[in-house]
C-alpha cells in the first residue's frame, strides 16, 4: 500500500532517474539501452538481445548503463529496434551478435556502429530517431509511453505522470466533471464506430442501477491490426488508469479487461501490472481513503472476431457462445449481466489520461472538426515502413503511405488502401489526399475501423482482395444470424467462381443486391459490414470484375486461373531459357526458333517469365 | 397493481392501441397485420436471429427486429417498404439455398413455416444456390430423428431443450456457415441425455425435426390376416387429432376416431383410459401403502416416460420413490395380452398392440427392459396423433364427416378421471378422488381438486384427507420438475404426493401431438383449449373416479384379485435404474 505521498515521491525520485529518456542531453553519465519488447522484435528474438546485452555489461564490468525493455517503438519493419539514450541512437535490425559491437564501439568507445542505422527512403543515413521520416508526421499521444517506459514497472509509469490522472479525478473532480472533460475534448470510439466517449460515459452513468461495470474491448482482430496489442504491450497502466476513472465517472467498481488468449505478452503485462497496482493500494478498495473502490479483472478470448463486437463480447464474458445480441437495450442500459456497462476499446482509453491531465481544449486543438486527437494505424502491406503509427485526425492517406511509410517497395505503384480491415473499404488513388476522419472515409466507402491499414500496390487484384477480406468474414461470422451466416458463404462463391473464371453475367448485379441486403439485414456490425469490401471495390474497380467475368481476365494476373502463359514469337529469340526454367516441360521449340507454352501441361508458376531474358512471355 | 399504460402507435398507416411492453410483432398482428417470423417462438425464443421479422421504424437507423422490441409512444412502424420487402426476400432465399428442399416427400409438407412464407413471398426460383453442408440423419433413438440437413438454424428447438425442459440436450455448435445443431460431440440423440419428451420436435418450424415413424409396421400388421391387431388410444389424443384436419383446436373426436380406427381395420379399438382408470387403481393402492408406512415418501407418478427417463438420468437417488407403476398403456398392453387374450382365447402371440399416443417418448418407452408383463412385449408399437392422421389421410377416409362410435368393449369402458391424465394436474386429481374415498371410506361431496388444475408449470396444494395431512405438488416441464427435485433432495419440501409431467402442461401439448405453427402459439392457448375438452369430457362422463369403473371392478374380481397384489405386480408394474 502505497499513501497519494509516497507515491508522489517515486514519482519525482523516478522521474529524476529517467529524464535521459526524454532529453537529449549528451552530459548525462548514466545511458538506457532500450530494447522493444513488443511481439513483433519479441518474435525476432529481442529478449535475447538484452540478454546478451546484460552479460556483456556484467562481464565487462559497466555500472552506469542499464538494459531497459520497452513497448513497441513503431517501426517494426526494421525490429528488432534498440535504442541507446539519452543521445537517441536508433539502430535497426539489430542481431544477437551485434550486441559485442555496440557495447565496444558505441558504448565504450562513443562511436557509432553505422551499419545498424537506419536509412530514410532517400538514402540518407539517419542517427536519432527524431530524424526518421517515419516520425516526422507521426503524434503520439495513446502510444506516448510506448517504447519510453518499461512496460512491467509500475515505477516507470508513475514517473511519467501516471495515475496522476486518478488522482486529479478522485480528489479534485465530480463524476459529471470527469464526463464533461471526455465530452467536450470531442474524443470518440477507437473500435471502429465513432461514438462520442463522453456521451457513451454519460448514458452509462445515468442508467438507472446500483451495480454498473467497465469494460475493456481489447479483443482486436482485423487481419492486420496489432494497435491495441501494442498499446497493452507498451503501456498496460495507462488503460488500467483510465478504466479505474471511467469507473468512478459513470459509478462502477468493476472492470474486465477482454483480451485475446493469442495476446499472451499483452496478456502477461496486464497482469504484472494489475498486480502491481494492487500492491501499491492503486486498486482494490477505498483507494487512496476516498472511498473509492476499483477491481480490473481479465477475461481471455478465444479469438473469435465477432467478440470484438461489443454484445458478443459480453455474452462471452457471461460464459455463453459469443454472439452478438440485438440493440437496443445498449449495453450502457443493460450490458453485463444486464447491469450498466460502459465498454471502450483500448486505444480509447488510452487517450483518457492525458486528456484528463492536459483538458478538454488541448485535445480537442488536435484532429479535424468532427474528429478529434489523433488515430493509431497498424500499416501494413506493400508499403517500406511497416508499423504503427499515430497521426493527428485528418492527415492524409498520402502522408501516412509516403511520407511516414515511405512510400510503395520495389518501385511499384500505389493502387489502393484498405482500412478497417474486413468492415472496412478500399481507398483508390484518387482519394490519397482526403483528410482521413471519421466521416471522411465513410463518405468514400469505407471506415475508420479500429485502424487496420493495409497498402496494395499495382500487382494486386481487386477482386480476389474481396474475396481475402469475404474468406475471414465467412470464417468469422459467428452464425447466428440468417444474412451473414448464408449471405457471406454466397458472396464469397461467387467471388471465387469470378476469380477462377466461371464467373457468369449477371454476377456483380448478384452480389451488389446480396450485399446491400445483408448490410441491412444483419445483427450485428459484422455482417453489416462485411460486404464493404465488395462494395467498395466495386466502386473503384468495377472494370477488374468486369475483365473477369467478361473477358476472363485478371487484369494484374493475380488470379492464376484466369492467366494464360502465352510466349511472344515476335519476341521470342529461341534461347530454351524458358523451357530449361519449366518444371513441367510445358514448353517446347527448336533453338533460335520462337517456342510455344503447352496450356494443358503449364501449371502457371511464372518460372518462365522471370527466366525470360527478352520479356516475350505474356500471361 | 395499475392497469397497463396503453402505448398509441401507427402500424402502416394504422392506428394501433397496445399495452405498454407489447412487442411490434404483436401490435401489428393486433391490427391485422402478420409480420412474417421464422425464428419467433413466444417467451421461449425471442432472439431475432432470422431476419424475417423485421420492420422500419421512423427516426431509427436500420431495420429493426419486430419479435423483440416493444412499441413506444408515438412510433411509426412502416411493416412492408420496398426495402424490407426485398431483404425479407433475399434472407428467404438464402435460407431456401442452404435447406433441403425435398417439400413434396417431406414429413411436415404442408405444415411447414418455411413453406408457407416461401408460398407467401411467390419464391419461384432460387437466386443464391451454393454449397450445402451434407448432414448424416440421425434416426437411432426410437422417439426422435434428425435430419439436419432441413435444419434453418432458428434454435427454437435448443431453447425449447434448455429453457423450456433444463435438459440442454443440444446447442449450436460450430460458427458461420457450419453452425448448425448437435449434441454433445456430436453423439446420436439416443446417446446423449435427451428425455425423447419431443418437444423440439413441436418447436421445430420445419422437417428438421420429427418422430421415428412406425406407421409402416402398423399398415403391414393390418393387413396380416393371423394377427390380432388391438389399438388403444391416449385421452389427449382425442382432443387433438381433429386438429390435422382442419377442426377448432380443443375439438373431442373421440368418436370419429374410433370410427376411423374401425375402418383402418384394428380388429379392436380400446380405450387407453381404462389402463388410466387401472394405473389409479395400482398407484392410489401403492400411495396409501407409502403413506401408512411412512416410506419412499413422497411418491411420485411414472406416467410420463420423458420424465421417467429423466428422472433416471439426472436423480438416481429419487428413485426409490418413483412409484413402481407402469403407465397406462402399458398396463392395459399387460392386460390384453394375459387377461383380455385369456377370456377371448386368442393366443397372446398373435396379438399386436398399437398404442396411438400424444409422445414420442413413449415410443422409447416401449422398448425399456421390464416392459414384457406377461410374457410379451406389453406393447407392439406405439404411433403418434400425427401419424394416425396421416394414415387416416392414406387410407382415404373424410375425417370430419365420419360418423362417431363408441370403443369396443369390454376394455373400452373409462372414467372422467382417466380422461384428465392428458392434461398436467390431471393424474394427482384423479388419483386424490380414489385415495380420498379409500381413506375416508366414504363418498366425496366434491371430486373436483381445482386448486391442481390450470396452466401454472408448479401447483402445490395441501389437504387434509382422513384426518391426513397431506402436500401434493403437481408439475410439468422438465425445468419445473428439476425445481421440485432440488426441493425434495434438499429437504427443503415435506412432499407426500407429486405428479410430474414431462412436457409443459401435460400429454395435450406432447411431443406426438399435432404441431401448431409458432403463431397460432402465440395467439391461442393451445395447451388450455385441449385441456378444457379434457376437462368436459370429465364432467360428462357418468362415472368419475377411477375405482367405481365396472370393467376395473371385474378385472380386478376375475383376474388380478386385488390393487397391489402378486399377480398385479408382475402384470402391471416395473423398475427403474440409473442411467448416464
Amino acid at each position: 500500500m502505497k499513501s497519494l505521498q509516497e507515491i508522489d515521491k517515486i514519482r519525482k525520485e523516478k522521474r529524476k532517474e529517467l529524464d535521459l529518456r526524454v532529453s537529449y542531453n549528451d552530459k548525462i553519465k548514466e545511458k538506457h539501452i532500450l530494447v522493444c519488447r513488443g511481439t513483433g522484435c519479441t518474435s525476432s528474438k529481442s529478449p535475447l538481445i538484452i540478454e546478451k546485452l546484460r552479460e556483456i555489461l556484467k562481464e565487462k564490468d559497466i555500472k552506469n548503463v542499464k538494459v531497459v525493455q520497452t513497448g513497441c517503438f513503431g517501426l517494426c519493419a526494421k525490429g528488432p529496434i534498440v535504442i541507446i539514450r539519452p543521445e537517441d541512437i536508433f539502430y535497426s535490425l539489430v542481431k544477437i551478435d551485434d550486441c559485442e559491437e555496440i557495447i565496444n564501439k558505441h558504448i565504450i568507445g562513443g562511436e557509432l556502429v553505422e551499419r545498424l542505422l537506419c536509412k530514410n527512403i532517400n538514402g540518407e543515413v539517419v542517427k536519432r530517431l527524431d530524424e526518421l521520416d517515419f516520425y516526422k508526421k507521426q503524434k503520439r499521444i495513446a502510444l506516448k509511453n510506448c517504447g519510453t517506459i518499461d512496460p512491467e514497472n509500475i515505477d516507470e509509469y508513475i514517473a511519467f505522470d501516471g495515475y496522476k490522472a486518478l488522482e486529479k479525478v478522485l480528489k479534485k473532480m465530480s463524476q459529471d466533471e470527469v464526463i464533461n472533460v471526455v465530452t467536450e475534448s470531442g474524443l470518440r470510439g477507437r473500435g471502429g464506430a465513432g461514438f462520442l466517449t463522453g456521451k457513451k460515459w454519460e448514458f452509462t452513468k445515468i442508467a438507472e442501477g446500483k451495480q454498473k461495470y467497465v469494460v475493456c474491448n481489447a479483443d482486436e482482430g482485423d487481419p492486420g491490426a496489432f494497435m491495441d496489442r501494442s498499446i497493452l504491450e507498451g503501456d498496460p497502466h495507462g488503460v488500467l488508469e483510465a478504466m479505474m476513472i471511467a469507473g468512478y465517472a459513470i459509478g462502477a467498481n468493476k472492470g474486465y479487461i477482454y483480451v485475446r488468449a493469442e495476446y499472451p505478452i499483452a496478456v502477461q503485462r496486464l497482469k504484472i501490472a494489475i498486480s502491481q497496482a494492487e500492491e501499491y493500494g492503486i486498486l482494490g478498495k477505498n483507494i487512496w481513503n476516498t472511498g473509492f473502490d476499483f477491481d480490473i479483472e481479465i477475461r481471455l478470448g478465444a479469438g473469435a472476431f465477432v467478440c470484438g463486437e461489443e454484445t458478443a463480447l459480453l455474452e462471452s464474458i457471461e460464459g455463453r457462445r459469443g454472439t452478438p445480441r440485438i440493440k437496443p437495450p445498449f449495453p450502457a442500459n443493460s450490458g453485463l449481466w444486464g447491469k450498466p456497462t460502459l465498454i471502450n476499446n483500448v486505444e480509447t482509453y488510452a487517450n483518457i489520461t492525458k486528456i484528463i491531465l492536459n483538458g478538454a481544449e488541448w485535445f480537442s486543438e488536435i484532429g479535424t472538426e468532427k474528429s478529434k486527437g489523433t488515430k493509431v494505424f497498424a500499416l501494413g502491406g506493400n508499403v517500406n515502413n511497416i508499423g504503427l503509427v499515430e497521426v493527428p485526425m485528418g492527415t492524409t492517406l498520402r502522408e501516412i503511405v509516403f511520407d511516414i511509410g515511405g512510400g510503395i517497395p520495389k518501385g511499384r505503384k500505389f493502387k489502393a488502401a484498405q482500412t478497417g480491415g474486413p468492415s472496412g473499404g478500399c481507398i483508390s488513388s484518387e482519394n490519397l489526399d482526403i483528410p482521413i476522419d471519421y466521416e471522411s472515409l465513410q463518405s468514400i466507402g469505407s471506415m475508420m475501423g479500429s485502424g487496420g491499414l493495409i497498402v496494395m500496390d499495382d500487382s494486386k487484384c481487386m477482386v480476389n482482395l474481396a474475396k481475402f477480406y469475404l474468406e475471414f468474414t465467412v470464417d468469422e461470422s459467428c452464425g447466428k444470424c440468417t444474412p451473414c451466416r448464408i449471405g457471406t458463404k454466397r458472396m464469397l462463391e461467387i467471388l471465387t467462381r469470378i476469380c477462377n473464371g466461371k464467373g457468369e453475367k449477371g454476377d456483380i448485379e448478384k452480389l451488389e443486391k446480396l450485399a446491400i441486403n445483408i448490410k441491412r439485414g444483419s445483427i450485428c456490425g459484422l455482417g453489416q459490414s462485411a460486404p464493404n469490401p465488395i462494395l467498395s471495390t466495386l466502386k473503384y474497380f468495377r472494370n477488374e470484375y468486369e475483365a473477369h467475368i467478361n473477358d476472363k481476365r485478371c487484369l494484374v494476373g493475380e488470379c492464376k486461373a484466369l492467366s494464360k502463359y502465352e510466349i511472344d514469337p515476335e519476341k521470342c529469340k529461341g534461347c530454351g531459357l524458358c523451357a530449361r526454367n519449366c518444371p513441367v516441360n510445358a514448353i517446347s521449340g527448336e533453338v533460335r526458333k520462337p517456342h510455344h507454352i503447352d496450356k494443358d501441361v503449364c501449371i502457371k508458376c511464372g518460372s518462365c517469365i522471370a527466366s525470360c531474358p527478352f520479356k516475350a512471355i505474356k500471361f | 397493481m395499475g392497469q397497463k399504460k396503453i402505448i398509441n402507435l401507427k402500424i402502416d398507416g394504422i392506428e394501433v392501441k397496445v399495452p405498454e411492453g407489447t412487442t411490434i410483432l404483436e401490435a401489428a398482428r393486433a391490427a391485422s397485420i402478420n409480420i412474417p417470423t421464422l425464428c419467433f417462438l413466444k417467451e421461449i425464443n425471442e432472439v431475432g436471429e432470422c431476419r424475417m421479422c423485421i420492420v422500419e421504424v421512423e427516426g431509427r437507423r436500420g431495420f429493426v427486429t419486430s419479435c423483440i422490441q416493444k412499441v413506444e409512444e408515438g412510433m411509426v412502424v412502416k411493416t412492408n417498404t420496398p426495402d424490407v420487402e426485398e431483404t425479407r426476400k433475399v434472407v428467404l432465399d438464402l435460407i431456401l439455398s442452404n435447406h433441403k428442399r425435398e417439400c413434396l416427400t417431406c414429413i411436415r409438407n404442408k405444415n411447414c413455416e418455411l413453406q408457407t412464407l416461401a408460398e407467401k413471398y411467390n419464391i419461384q426460383t432460387i437466386e443464391y444456390e451454393g454449397e450445402r453442408i451434407n448432414y448424416d440423419i440421425d434416426d437411432l433413438s426410437p422417439s426422435i430423428v434428425r435430419d439436419m440437413n432441413k435444419c434453418i438454424l432458428c434454435r427454437r428447438c435448443v431453447a425449447t431443450c434448455k429453457k423450456v425442459q433444463n435438459v440442454g440436450a443440444i446447442e449450436t455448435i460450430n460458427r458461420g456457415f457450419n453452425s448448425c445443431i448437435s449434441t454433445a460431440n456430436g453423439e446420436s440423440i439416443n446417446d446423449v441425455d435427451c428425455t425423447f419428451c419431443g418437444q423440439c420436435i413441436t418447436a421445430c418450424p420445419v422437417g428438421a425435426l420429427s418422430e421415428k415413424q412406425d406407421t409402416d409396421i402398423v399398415w403391414k400388421k393390418l393387413k396380416d390376416k393371423d394377427s390380432v391387431v388391438i389399438v388403444q388410444t391416449a385421452p389427449a389424443v382425442r382432443v387433438a387429432l381433429g386438429e390435422e384436419f382442419g377442426m377448432p383446436i380443443g375439438t373431442n373426436v373421440a368418436g370419429k376416431m374410433v370410427t376411423a380406427l374401425r375402418r383402418l381395420g384394428f380388429d379392436k379399438v380400446f380405450d387407453t383410459n381404462t389402463g388410466a382408470d387401472l394405473t389409479i387403481m395400482e398407484e392410489g393402492t401403492e400411495f396409501i401403502e407409502r403413506l401408512t408406512k411412512n416410506e419412499n415418501l413422497p411418491l411420485i407418478t411414472s406416467c410420463s416416460p420423458g420424465w421417467v427417463r429423466f428422472i433416471e438420468l439426472n436423480y438416481p437417488e429419487l428413485l426409490k420413490n418413483v412409484s413402481t407403476c407402469k403407465s397406462p398403456h402399458q398396463m392395459f398392453g399387460a392386460i390384453i395380452k394375459s387377461y383380455y387374450a385369456e377370456k377371448q382365447k386368442i393366443d397372446p402371440k398373435k396379438i399386436f398392440v398399437v398404442s396411438v399416443m400424444p409422445c414420442v417418448a413413449k415410443k422409447y418407452e416401449r422398448t425399456r427392459e421390464d416392459m414384457q408383463g406377461a410374457g410379451y412385449d406389453d406393447v407392439d408399437c406405439v404411433i403418434t396423433t400425427r401419424e394416425l392422421a396421416r394414415m387416416i389421410k392414406q387410407a382415404n377416409l373424410d375425417f370430419t364427416s365420419l360418423e362417431d362410435s363408441e370403443f369396443d368393449n369390454p376394455m373400452g369402458e373409462a372414467t372422467g378421471a382417466a380422461a384428465i391424465f392428458g392434461t398436467t394436474g390431471g393424474v394427482m386429481e384423479a388419483a386424490l378422488r380414489t385415495v380420498s374415498e379409500v381413506l375416508k371410506g366414504k363418498q366425496l361431496k366434491n371430486i373436483e381438486f381445482k386448486e391442481v388444475r390450470g396452466k401454472k408449470g408448479i401447483k402445490r396444494a395441501s389437504l387434509n384427507i382422513a384426518g391426513k395431512d397431506i402436500n401434493v405438488v403437481v408439475a410439468s416441464s422438465l425445468a419445473n420438475a428439476r425445481i421440485i427435485m432440488e426441493e425434495i433432495k434438499s429437504g427443503k419440501a415435506d412432499y407426500q404426493f407429486v405428479e410430474i409431467m414431462a412436457c409443459p402442461g401435460g400429454c395435450v401439448v406432447g411431443g406426438g401431438q399435432p404441431i401448431q405453427s409458432s403463431k397460432v402459439r402465440a395467439i391461442t392457448d393451445v395447451r388450455k383449449l385441449r385441456a378444457d375438452a379434457l376437462y368436459t369430457i370429465d364432467e360428462k362422463s357418468k362415472i368419475r373416479k377411477s375405482h367405481e369403473n365396472p370393467v376395473i371392478k371385474k378385472l380386478y374380481d376375475e383376474f388380478l384379485e386385488k390393487p397391489g397384489s402378486h399377480k398385479a405386480h408382475k402384470l402391471l408394474h416395473t423398475t427403474y435404474s440409473a442411467k448416464s
